[in-house]
């Protein structure tokens, strides 16, 4: 271990400091930290590596301002999706409602603001409040009556489309008032004097940096507070660095375009928020015990039924937003809208490192296999690749992504 | 006594980065019962799988001699063609299908791709027979209990034509009872000429059948003894299994004799359960015990007794249905309906089955021992990792767990380290009652010993500790007072003073009748 473990101040050491062996082993020690982390950050690498690749395929257009925008306001609904699924998987469940619940959601809105004129943002509550409904039923179903979830939620899927149907009439309705438009299709607003970009993006990028520098160190000071071992300092530069020039890098790219989408915004809240949870929450932590070991946890004092019930609760109003985020980027709610978004939920939390008997997986880890699909079908669409081999493609991704984990793994336990 | 049979000789295995066994020789002779011990990790498995052919030919070094001839076998049907058939620690049975069909699994009576059927009931009927058991073949492996499917894995053996049987910890999960018939059928085995080896850390059973006993550590063999001998003690046994003399194998411990007049810590009158399917039937029946703080209190019983029953019923009725009965804390009477309640209470119940009930395996040691206290570190809701951290680091240097970190997941700790966890995990909860149920079950020597001294710790601190164990050595060594069960009933209560095996094992065959 490095000098540096001891040290008292959080202060970056002067260079030198720690002696010229230290920095011969920067390297040695990012290689090191990455190994112990392969899990969390072989996917980030394979991510990487695709937006490496389809940027060198497509001459640089995957990384043209316009179209990193575009990419996000395409994904939005499915990364939405992915985090309320982690949640289910790491419990130990599996949910396949959530397509034709997205919707159902986005016909109810549909219905409530065309058909009957109500006001945009009641409407938007009422359609959370009617996905926490869906979620709530299924919950009970599940936690309570103990029936399993495969079966309560196949039965959801059908349910909820033949409703959609039925609230539709089997008919495309639109379009929606702008107010809900903008949170599938909108921007931030700009202000203040012309530059090349969008400035309050620029201000939000330069805001959440210093906010995510300002909390590592808090972390790190924290951590020695307790005097526990922190990472060599060099390495927890290095990091800093690299989160920063990320954040950079994509603020520029979309405060070059028309700023950043609102529902970027939305999306950025709620993967620090669900994170946050899941990772510091008690209930976080009950919804990883009960997936890891069911029994065990009732034993420690853990309520299974109720974690179980709230995680498909959850998952319904996380449903909803996705129905509205999807009814708004296409104006219009239709019968045949969500098809298949529930496989891609579920395909985005077991690329991102969830596992089939839960108990493991992280938010970003769903995030992160998300954007793995999510980049594909940019990439390939820019490529002109037609959807036969799109899935082909992306059914290969999700097998060499498990297939790695699972090698990984017993290579590590033999 | 007839010459070798088998001979290992300087077998030498390694896995990438640990030598499991660095030179190991063992010789049993035709005939004999050969028993092996050793503490968990000297590498008798391994030992057993090389032998078996599950670590193949070529992937360790050294010469195995069957009848004389040398053998390499590639896979466990090599091994088995030659008449040597392992029975695993856990069992291999498959749960849905019949006796019959679990005894010929894999080597089928067929015609022509199909089933004999006849043939099949009529040789499992013969096999099931020889082993002692009178059930129907066609039984499923489901409807019959832990101790009938060891002795189907038995009939399963024969039917392979065994030369040499190697039972891994054949009663690690048996009653006294069918430890008993099971230890019988091996004698019966070898008056019919079949040599066994079996892997043991119960120096009892090591006496009680085997001809001779060989002492693996750290992968070394260190010595074969004669168990029909004088000199082979059960101290020496254990000194050579753990390297040192053992001659305290419990903490010193004076015998508590504390204020009589208090209120007991825990009070539990007139208990009883109902089984949780067949409802007609009491695993418990009618149990008052109590205990005070300071003091241990032992529950002795046989498998089936009600022991654990008792203890998950009152802890928030994880076991069966609650057929009356109160519990009483510190002289008032509580409500332990669900297991929340117990914690409120202040009681924690340490489960026998750490990696079913105790554990999430896949999940660290940090989160393991925060899980029932997570409010403690815990503010509005939110965990702080920082302290939470600290707090499991704290207890893996008091507890002595051997991991790098406390990030390590639990499944990769050895068995002694894991239930060092869980009992970090409810000392964390900061209970006054602990009620630990087969607390050094399947764990080594040396584990044990460090287990004793928390467990006497605890009690110097003032908890109270219900102490329910099949050991009763172990019983004698830590208990103030110890009861017995049997068949779901209080069948005495028996002073430290007093206490024997003898005495203790009266009480726990008594049936009907109860003494207090």
């Amino acid at each position: 271990m490095s000098t540096d473990v001891t040290a008292t101040s959080p202060a970056p050491a002067p260079p030198g400091k720690s002696g010229s062996a230290a920095d011969g082993n920067l390297l040695q020690l990012v290689l090191g930290g990455l190994r112990r982390n392969m899990r969390q950050y072989g996917m980030l690498i394979a991510l990487g590596l695709i937006v490496a690749l389809f940027a060198v395929w497509t001459n640089g257009d995957l990384l043209l301002p316009r179209n990193v925008s575009n990419l996000v306001l395409q994904n939005s609904y499915i990364l939405i999706l992915a985090i309320g699924m982690m949640m289910v998987i790491i419990a130990g469940h599996i949910d396949l409602s959530v397509g034709s619940l997205t919707a159902f959601v986005g016909a109810f809105a549909a219905v409530l603001t065309v058909n009957h004129g109500i006001a945009w943002p009641i409407a938007l509550i009422m359609c959370l409040a009617m996905g926490a409904v869906a979620g709530a039923v299924q919950g009970v179903l599940i936690a309570y009556l103990g029936i399993p979830s495969f079966i309560v939620t196949l039965a959801g899927m059908l349910l909820f489309r033949g409703l959609t149907e039925i609230l539709l009439q089997g008919q495309t309705i639109g379009p929606f008032p702008n107010g809900l438009q903008n949170l599938g299709n909108g921007f931030l607003p700009e202000v203040g004097p012309h530059t090349n970009y969008h400035n309050i993006t620029l201000l939000l990028g330069i805001v959440l940096i210093v906010a995510v520098v300002w909390q590592e160190f808090r972390d790190r000071r924290r951590q020695q507070e307790f005097a526990l071992e922190v990472p060599p300092t060099r390495l927890f530069l290095l990091k800093l660095t690299a989160l920063g020039a990320a954040i950079l890098v994509l603020t520029m790219l979309l405060a070059s375009y028309k700023g950043a989408p609102i529902i970027l915004i939305v999306l950025g809240a709620l993967v620090v928020g669900y994170g946050y949870v899941m990772r510091n929450a008690v209930f976080g932590r009950h919804i990883y015990a009960i997936g890891g070991n069911l029994p065990a946890a009732k034993l420690s004092g853990v309520k299974d039924k109720k974690v179980t019930f709230y995680v498909f609760l959850n998952m319904g109003v996380l449903a909803a937003l996705a129905g509205l985020v999807v009814a708004a980027r296409l104006n219009a709610a239709s019968p045949k809208a969500g098809d298949g978004f529930e496989l891609e939920a579920i395909a985005s939390s077991f690329i991102g490192g969830a596992s089939m008997s839960g108990g493991v997986g992280t938010i970003l880890g769903a995030i992160i296999g998300g954007l793995v699909l999510g980049v594909l079908n940019n990439g390939m669409n820019l490529l002109s690749v037609g959807t036969d081999w799109q899935q082909v493609i992306k059914g290969l991704a999700l097998l060499a992504a498990v297939g790695f984990d699972v090698w990984n793994k017993r290579k590590s336990g033999s | 006594m007839a010459g070798p049979v088998l001979e290992m000789r300087s077998i030498v295995k390694t896995f990438p980065g640990v030598k499991a066994l660095s030179d190991v020789t063992l010789t049993v002779r035709q005939g004999e019962v050969h028993a092996i011990c050793g503490e968990n990790g000297a590498g008798k498995s391994t030992l057993m799988k090389v032998l078996s052919g599950v670590h193949p030919h070529g992937s360790y070094e050294g010469e195995i001699l069957f009848e004389g001839e040398l053998c390499e076998f590639g896979d466990i049907r090599a091994s088995e063609q030659r008449g040597i058939v392992i029975i695993h620690q856990e069992l291999a049975l498959s749960p849905y299908l019949s006796l019959a069909e679990n005894i010929f699994l894999g080597n089928e009576h067929a015609k022509g791709g199909f089933i004999d059927w006849r043939e099949t009931l009529r040789h499992a009927t013969e096999l099931l027979r020889r082993v002692g058991l009178d059930d129907h073949p066609e039984t499923r492996v489901t409807d019959i209990g832990v101790g009938k499917q060891q002795l189907v894995e038995i009939a399963k053996a024969l039917s392979k034509k065994v030369k040499l049987l190697i039972l891994d910890e054949p009663t690690a999960a048996l009653n006294d009872e069918d430890s008993g018939k099971l230890l019988d059928l091996i004698l019966e085995l070898k008056n019919q000429g079949i040599t066994s080896i079996i892997i043991s850390h119960k120096l009892n059973e090591i006496r009680k059948v085997a001809d001779s006993v060989t002492i693996i550590r750290d992968g070394h063999s260190i010595e074969t003894l004669d168990v029909k001998s004088k000199d082979t003690t059960e101290e020496r046994i254990i000194s050579g299994m753990v390297g040192r003399d053992l001659d305290h194998r419990f903490p010193e411990r004076t015998p508590y004799e504390g204020e009589k007049d208090a209120a007991p810590a825990l009070e539990i009158r007139n208990w009883t359960v109902r089984h949780p399917i067949d409802q007609e039937r009491k695993v418990v029946d009618d149990v008052s015990i109590d205990v005070r703080r300071g003091e241990i209190v032992g529950i002795a019983g046989l498998m089936g007794a009600g022991r654990t029953e008792l203890a998950m019923n009152v802890f928030g009725r994880t076991y069966g249905r609650y057929d009356g009965g109160t519990v009483l804390k510190d002289g008032t009477e509580i409500r332990t309906k669900s297991v929340a309640e117990a914690v409120g209470h202040g009681i924690a119940y340490v489960t026998e089955d750490r990696k079913h009930y105790g554990l999430n395996l896949i999940d660290t040691i940090n989160r393991n021992i925060s899980l029932t206290a997570l409010a403690k570190v815990a503010r509005r809701g939110i965990v702080d990792e920082h302290e939470e951290r600290q707090v499991s680091e704290g207890y893996r240097k008091s507890m002595n767990i051997k991991a790098p970190t406390v990030f390590e997941p639990v499944g990769k700790l050895s068995g002694g380290n894991q239930q060092k966890v869980v009992l970090s995990k409810w000392i964390f909860a900061g209970p006054d009652v602990l009620i630990l149920d087969e607390p050094t079950r399947g764990i080594d020597v040396g584990a044990k010993y460090e287990i004793y001294t928390v467990i006497d710790q605890l009690a110097a601190q003032g908890k109270a500790v219900v102490f329910i164990s099949s050991e009763l050595p172990e019983l004698l060594g830590m208990c103030d007072r110890i009861y017995t069960m049997a068949a779901g009933r209080l069948t005495g209560e028996v002073p430290r003073a007093e206490a024997t095996q003898e005495v203790l094992m009266r009480h726990m065959t008594k049936d009907k009748e109860v003494t207090r």
